[in-house]
């Protein structure tokens, strides 16, 4: 059969972020694959260098909109290594919970994402919905949903109290009780586990020969992670299982992800128990000596590595960034590999590409004016219902019924 | 410390006695190697077989305003990391591909294709990365003095 070669992207190509990839098919059979990447590119690393460390937390916090924790703290890590700051324990505990409750907003995320993937949307629309809470409890801790700010150079900016501590202790309860019913539905759901088995396969060989990292690695067999190989923040003081699976396709992605939710549940409940009292943050200069650390963090995809160069001044001389992505894209070549073209968005999905998922917005500018002002949830859901009013779209008699014929 | 970080250095400068002064251990799991010069190949090679240094984690290109340096961060189980430098002059930078004994690092190759202008003998055909297919040639923007062309603040 004559080959077709067909570009994909970059507008959107399965995923809510631009890449562009080109496929070459025998029929439905893919024969080759090849990605372009770096359309989001945006010049961060040359951008530290003209920055001053604390500017850098930000920066590099902005790097992703949901590994945006594991960003931060891989940078503040870094310096604080070349500085020889000894963080105080009760951050340690701090960027730890950050770091799970990140992990856990992730993995659900995604598991929606493979569930629209596969065409089972009810698993997309339960799991998103039970995101927000693990998004409800970030937003408490930190005030944001993602880019949370947590961190800065010697510690956190923020301590958890005792009443935020019942209220993520509430929230892990309710997130174990349905993250064991996604469990079940991923063990026996037929049409999922034929779906999914089989499909994107990477052999334990090609895996370590192409550096897969993180979920993915570690559902082909892989048994490495940076939390348990080379700890940071608390995870020394914490024990917990690394999650691996030896079926080496996107149903074994699927199995390391869930076991992974279950283990960070434990891990946020060992992390508040035996948290210390005590400050969150020592003091660190503007100015850090010459030197140079390489930080290593286990983010929700995998692997993420920060570089970090100084010259004695208040700006870096160098910062590098391996994202786990960019480590794992360089498998998607070998997971599609005589696969059909219909498989290529759940494999692609299932490596759990970065994407910035920051959508909500609170800061309005009203027209007519420069004062920006903060609203509160609910008035912005009641100026979306009167917006929407505005334009002739009224659910208010709907509502009306579904309320009457809720009480009959 | 560890005696895991000691034993690699002990076998690095046995194999390789020039390193005697340019292996360091920063800290426990962090060993430099601060330049292998013409041995690099041997060395990654000792490193990744001998050692088990298998997994190539990222190389960092950099330009300290006189010569290129490059580090090759290559990790093995139990969280140790050796990062080993080499350097090239900034005029004519060459270095030699390993993409045959590490396929993921090309797209790092890639990178510093793009982003210092170095060439890599040996890397074959390919997209490049990461910047757009119209970036202006000769223009490497992690070069010291390369300069923005765009004078406009951000923001604005």
């Amino acid at each position: 059969m004559r080959k077709v070669v067909i570009p994909i992207g970059p507008q959107h190509p399965a995923l809510k972020e631009p890449e562009s990839f080109s496929v070459t098919l025998s029929g439905e059979r893919i024969m080759a694959f090849s990605a372009r990447l770096g359309y989001n590119h945006r010049g961060i690393e040359k951008a530290c260098e003209d920055r001053s460390y604390t500017q850098n937390v930000y920066l590099t916090e902005r790097i992703c909109g949901i590994c945006s924790h594991a960003h931060s703290t891989a940078f503040v890590q870094a310096v604080e290594e070349i500085a020889g700051i000894k963080i105080p324990d009760r951050a340690s505990y701090i960027r730890t919970i950050i770091s799970e409750l990140e992990r856990i907003h992730s993995h659900l995320l995604w598991l929606g994402v493979a569930g629209h993937e596969i065409g089972f949307d009810t698993l997309l629309m339960y799991t998103w919905r039970d995101r927000e809470i693990v998004m409800d409890i970030l937003a408490q801790i930190t005030g944001n949903r993602v880019n949370y700010g947590m961190n800065t150079i010697g510690g956190v900016r923020r301590d958890i109290d005792d009443e935020q501590k019942k209220n993520i202790l509430k929230a892990m309860d309710k997130l174990e009780e349905r993250t064991l019913y996604y469990i079940t539905v991923a063990t026996s759901e037929r049409t999922v586990i034929e779906r999914l088995s089989g499909v994107g396969v990477l052999p334990h060989k090609d895996a370590v020969r192409l550096g897969a990292v993180g979920p993915t690695g570690r559902a082909s067999g892989v048994d490495r992670d940076t939390r348990r190989d080379d700890p940071y923040a608390a995870y020394d003081r914490i024990k917990f299982k690394v999650i691996t699976d030896d079926h080496c396709d996107v149903y074994g992605r699927t199995l390391v992800r869930v076991g992974e939710l279950m283990e960070a549940y434990k891990i946020i409940r060992q992390a508040l128990k035996d948290m210390p009292e005590g400050p969150i943050t020592v003091k660190a200069p503007r100015k850090i000596p010459a030197g140079e650390a390489v930080s290593r963090y286990e983010a929700p995809r995998g692997e993420d590595l920060h570089y970090v160069k100084s010259n004695g001044t208040e700006k870096p001389e160098r910062v590098k960034v391996r994202a786990p992505t960019l480590a794992n894209v360089q498998t998607v070549a070998k997971m599609l590999e005589d696969g059909q073209l219909a498989d290529l968005p759940i494999v692609i999905a299932a490596i759990d590409p970065c994407f910035s998922c920051t959508d909500r917005m609170t800061i309005i500018k009203h027209a007519g004016s420069r004062d920006l002002g903060a609203m509160a949830w609910e008035d912005l859901r009641t100026h979306g219902i009167n917006w929407y009013k505005n334009k002739g779209v009224d659910f208010s008699r709907l509502n009306e019924k579904l309320k009457k014929a809720n009480k009959v | 410390m560890t005696t895991r970080e000691e034993a690699a250095k002990t076998a690095l400068i046995k194999k390789f006695g020039f390193l005697e002064n340019l292996v360091r251990i920063q800290r426990e799991r962090r060993i430099f190697i601060d330049d292998a010069g013409q041995d690099f190949e041997r060395i990654l090679d000792f490193a990744s077989e001998d050692l088990g240094f298998s997994v190539l984690c990222a190389i960092t290109g950099s330009d300290d305003g006189t010569r290129y340096e490059f580090i090759y961060h290559m990790a093995r189980p139990k969280g140790d990391m050796l990062n080993i430098k080499i350097y090239t002059p900034r005029d004519g930078s060459r270095v030699k591909t390993i993409t045959d004994k590490f396929p993921g690092a090309e797209i790092f190759e890639r990178e510093l294709t793009d982003l210092l202008g170095v060439k890599i003998d040996g890397l074959g055909e390919g997209n490049r990365y990461p910047l757009s297919d119209d970036w202006p040639k000769g223009e490497y923007p992690l070069r010291k003095d390369w300069v923005k062309k765009d004078k406009k603040p951000e923001g604005k």
